[in-house]
């Protein structure tokens, strides 16, 4: 099982410059087009599942607006 | 037992060496991932409290805006003379200038080269454009041979208007300088590679080896006329040619740091 992960864009920072989705290497982000920002621009957004929390979207993201998470591992739970 | 958690891990947050500002840079900038990076190696370094940048004249003169240190601006090009002054002051601060390329290779070139020649210890986070982005696309001492600025229309004729200045090359010849690389914003694997160098260059001024500068390959999606994405592109595919990435000069102290 791949990781699990999510990002959440910042609205007061993120301008919508699309390289996020470009860098994304499992193509989970896209431009929410039903919402503007405070300044006017699309903000990025998770369009799908399939997220790994990799972290490279925020490494190009160019107005540091991505915060990434990534679910813990489960850890094995003993059965009674 | 392992206790269990159900907590998320967070892997990556805006750093606190970032103000908690929206920044007037053009979408998809790189100016804005170069602030991410030094405010990233500041935190990192623990020297957040201790540094001082300069500011220059060009896109990023706004950087004491949102780089969460203490700050000063330079008049056009005067950034390296200024930081030799509060370095040389308050010796017990880390002092760095953020300088664009005309800004450091044009107005500014004999304050950067005599800063340099002198060994002066300072950091200078140099970002080449290869363009003025500010004033609207001018040419630049660094656009490439038949680039299309506003005041090249047709494109950059050597013929008339000379080759590109390649500075981290010229800085390497100066005796007082202990590390000059240049590096890339292009690709994540390549910024990465950027950060670790501005990690260099302050840890050359932390051990008090002299001048460091980082040149940092950037676009301006702006007045290339380009989309963010084929800016990165352009930057790959043009510029890295002309301006080839590498170490120029370091330091053997410096080359054997991990970071
Ligand atoms: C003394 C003086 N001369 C000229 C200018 C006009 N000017 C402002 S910014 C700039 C060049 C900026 O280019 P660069 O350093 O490459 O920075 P960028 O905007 O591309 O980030 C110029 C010529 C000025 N502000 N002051
Ligand atoms: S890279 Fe950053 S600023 Fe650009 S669209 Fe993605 S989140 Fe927004
Ligand atoms: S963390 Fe990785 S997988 Fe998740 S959105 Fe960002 S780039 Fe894509
Ligand atoms: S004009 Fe160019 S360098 Fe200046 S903020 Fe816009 S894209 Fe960046």
């Amino acid at each position: 099982m791949p990781v699990k992960g999510w990002i959440e864009v910042n609205d007061l920072y993120c301008k919508g410059c699309e390289l996020c989705i470009t860098a994304c290497p499992v193509d989970v982000i896209q431009l929410d087009y039903s919402r503007l920002t405070p300044k006017g621009y699309h903000p990025a957004m998770l369009k799908s599942d399939g997220c790994t929390g990799c972290g490279i979207c925020a490494v190009i993201c160019p107005d540091a607006a991505i915060t990434v998470y990534r679910e813990p591992k489960k850890a094995k739970v003993p059965t009674a | 037992m392992a206790t269990l958690t159900t907590d998320p891990i967070q892997v990556y947050k805006r750093p606190v060496g970032l103000t908690e500002v929206h920044s007037h840079y053009c979408p998809g900038c790189t100016h804005g991932i170069s602030h991410r990076l030094i405010a990233e190696v500041l935190d990192e370094m623990g020297l957040r409290e201790k540094t001082i940048g300069v500011a220059p004249v060009g896109c990023s003169v706004f950087a004491y805006k949102y780089l969460n240190t203490d700050y000063v601006e330079a008049a056009h090009g005067r950034a390296p003379a200024m930081a030799t002054g509060i370095k040389r002051v308050r010796p017990e601060n880390i002092v760095y200038t953020y300088q664009g390329d005309g800004d450091l290779a044009s107005i500014g070139m004999a304050e950067i080269m005599h800063a340099a020649g002198r060994g002066e210890n300072i950091t200078v986070i140099f970002i080449n454009n290869a363009i003025y982005g500010m004033t609207g696309g001018q040419m630049a001492p660094t656009t490439l041979p038949g680039m299309k600025t506003t005041s090249s229309p047709k494109g950059r004729d050597v013929e008339m208007a000379g080759f590109p200045i390649k500075m981290s090359e010229i800085l390497a010849t100066m005796q007082g300088s202990s590390y000059i690389v240049r590096r890339s914003l292009h690709d994540p694997a390549y910024i990465r590679k950027s950060k670790k160098a501005i990690r260099k260059a302050f840890e050359t001024q932390v051990r008090g080896m002299g001048f460091s500068l980082v040149e940092l390959l950037s676009t301006c999606p702006t007045n290339w006329k380009v989309t963010p994405y084929e800016a990165l592109q352009f930057v790959e595919d043009s510029m890295i040619p002309v301006f080839p990435l590498g170490d120029f000069k370091v330091h053997p102290e410096i080359a054997k740091l991990k970071v």
